[in-house]
């Protein structure tokens, strides 16, 4: 019957971890209409992370990292198919194959692709790489199981940190090119970037930061690339870790508020139109996504991060099938992990939306620590370092707007967090790589849009 | 099967890898790596570690088997 919100037709466009577990939950939640998954990609939904670790490790193949269902969505899977665009007014997906796909209600969730070499013809050349699909970690890792020379990684971000992990853990020789002051520092800030730098180096890893790669050489194939400083690497595999570009080009005539920030939607995940109008049709969650945290002064938040992609699909399918009251926000605190160099590093929070830090527990030195970000007097975000039994503390301090320096009882060394360091987070225009987080709004008193100046 | 640990959820308590030492590995102290295929024999296994992950981070199940129709 029409305006049951458990029946009906569902289109999402988008398969993979978001996709997916947003059919899933769309069948949890009594969903019993019609649901068509559309992805371009020819494979079922797999899991990204093994691909920057496990896969380059040899550990796993990248054909095996397909992800399990927690039930089977009862869904037409279109994939290989790309879509090309949404009428609103007859609702109907466009497909590149010429069909159409009519829906009642849409959820978008094509995240982002690995942004590639601005040159195009060095991008060509054989041995050059990006990171993102599994043809892409399945071919990188043939190289480096095939024992390269040197491989240089441009883009000091997590994807770049982690393949200059699994390089040293292979025994090749890497280089990593950062064109901010240390790797990681457009998600941690400067200070705690400080330890990653000194992590990479003690791993033998040739870090060269403040330069910029300018230019790709080889015959064919690739054999080295020239830096700012003037200098020169000779190298046989190259890996481009730009950071990602949002996949939303296809909206473009869709009337969406679609950008190259992702599209904006409320906490409920509806997407806004072009005047900033909440649609009730459409929906988006995942990396693809934006949308205010009140947490984070109200600022858009995109975020990059596997377990966001998670729980904001659950939010997306609970409201595409329930009426207005019942509706609920996705207001989640951003989580996020990476493994590096035999480190555990996660975080809670936004380590961005700060302007001090203060290690609460455990040291530098100690390669073990848990350092806590605020942002004009209350903790926003926490880092740990091989410590992650601490975070849920800190998570709790950050839902609760509590005061920063932490209270007694956050810290073990009373003094060390009683002396707030500046975060010195960079502005993300100066980065080689987009941060993984991304406020893309304002602050009072910085400007922290993510502007992506062309190389 | 397949599996996928939430990573977010898991606090490196190892008991994985206990259960399964040949799905299941520690990278470093607590970071975790794991085979995202698991072998028919290691099945069983990889359900004890399931099962006593005291934060429930690891998802067993099939594949999505839709292909291109």
């Amino acid at each position: 019957m029409p305006g049951d919100l458990k029946d009906g037709r569902i289109v999402i466009v988008g398969a993979s971890l978001a996709g997916l577990r947003a059919a899933e939950a769309l069948r949890e939640e009594g969903f019993k209409g019609s649901l068509t998954v559309v992805g371009d990609e020819p494979h079922p939904p797999y899991d990204r992370p093994p691909l920057s670790k496990q896969v380059l490790l040899g550990q796993a193949t990248a054909e095996t990292t397909g992800l399990p269902m927690r039930r089977d969505p009862d869904a037409e899977w279109r994939l290989g198919v790309r879509a090309t665009g949404v009428d609103p007014l007859v609702k109907q997906v466009l497909l590149d194959d010429g069909e159409s796909l009519p829906y009642d209600r849409l959820l978008i969730t094509t995240g982002t692709r690995a942004r590639p070499w601005p040159n195009q013809d060095e991008g060509a050349l054989d041995g050059v790489f990006t990171l993102r699909t599994r043809e892409d970690g399945a071919g990188l890792a043939e190289r480096l199981a095939a024992g390269p020379e040197r491989v240089l990684v441009i883009g000091g971000g997590f994807t770049g940190s982690e393949i200059a992990s699994a390089c040293r853990e292979l025994g090749l020789a890497v280089t990593v090119a950062e064109r901010g002051p240390a790797p990681l520092v457009g998600a941690l800030g400067g200070t705690l970037a400080k330890l990653a730098a000194a992590m990479q180096r003690n791993h033998g890893v040739d870090l060269r930061t403040g330069v910029t790669v300018t230019a790709l050489h080889g015959n064919g194939s690739f054999t080295g690339a020239d830096l700012s400083d003037g200098s020169r690497v000779d190298a046989d595999v190259c890996v481009v870790a730009l950071g990602a570009i949002r996949n939303v080009e296809w909206l473009a005539d869709s009337g969406l508020a679609s950008g190259p920030r992702g599209i904006a939607c409320d906490a409920g995940c509806r997407a806004f139109d072009m005047y900033g109008i909440v649609t009730d049709d459409v929906f988006a969650a995942g990396d693809v996504s934006r949308f205010p945290h009140p947490l984070f002064g109200y600022q858009m938040l995109s975020l990059e991060h596997w377990g966001n992609a998670v729980e904001q699909a659950a939010v997306a399918a609970h409201n595409m099938v329930s009426p207005g009251p019942l509706r609920r926000p996705h207001l989640a605190i951003p989580t996020f992990w990476s493994t590096q160099f035999g480190l555990n590093i996660k975080s809670v929070g936004v380590p961005t939306y700060s302007d001090h830090v203060v290690i609460a527990q455990g040291s530098l030195e100690a390669r073990r620590l848990a350092m806590v970000y605020g942002y004009q007097g209350r903790v926003t975000a926490a880092v740990t370092v091989d410590m992650a039994k601490s975070l849920d503390y800190y998570r709790h301090l950050i839902e609760t707007a509590a005061p920063f320096p932490p209270p007694p009882g956050a810290a073990d060394r009373a003094i060390a967090a009683d002396i707030p360091l500046p975060s010195d987070v960079p502005d993300p225009s100066v980065l080689s790589h987009g941060p993984t987080v991304a406020l893309t709004g304002y602050l009072p008193d910085r400007r922290l849009t993510a502007v992506q100046p062309m190389r | 099967m397949q599996i996928v640990v939430d990573l977010t959820r898991c606090q490196g308590y190892a008991q994985c890898v206990f259960h399964a030492p040949e799905v299941f590995e520690l990278h470093g102290e607590e970071g975790l790596l794991y085979a995202t295929a698991v072998p028919d024999d290691q099945v069983e296994r990889v359900r004890e570690a399931v099962a006593a992950c005291p934060v429930q981070a690891i998802l067993l199940g099939k594949e999505v088997s839709g292909g291109a129709r």
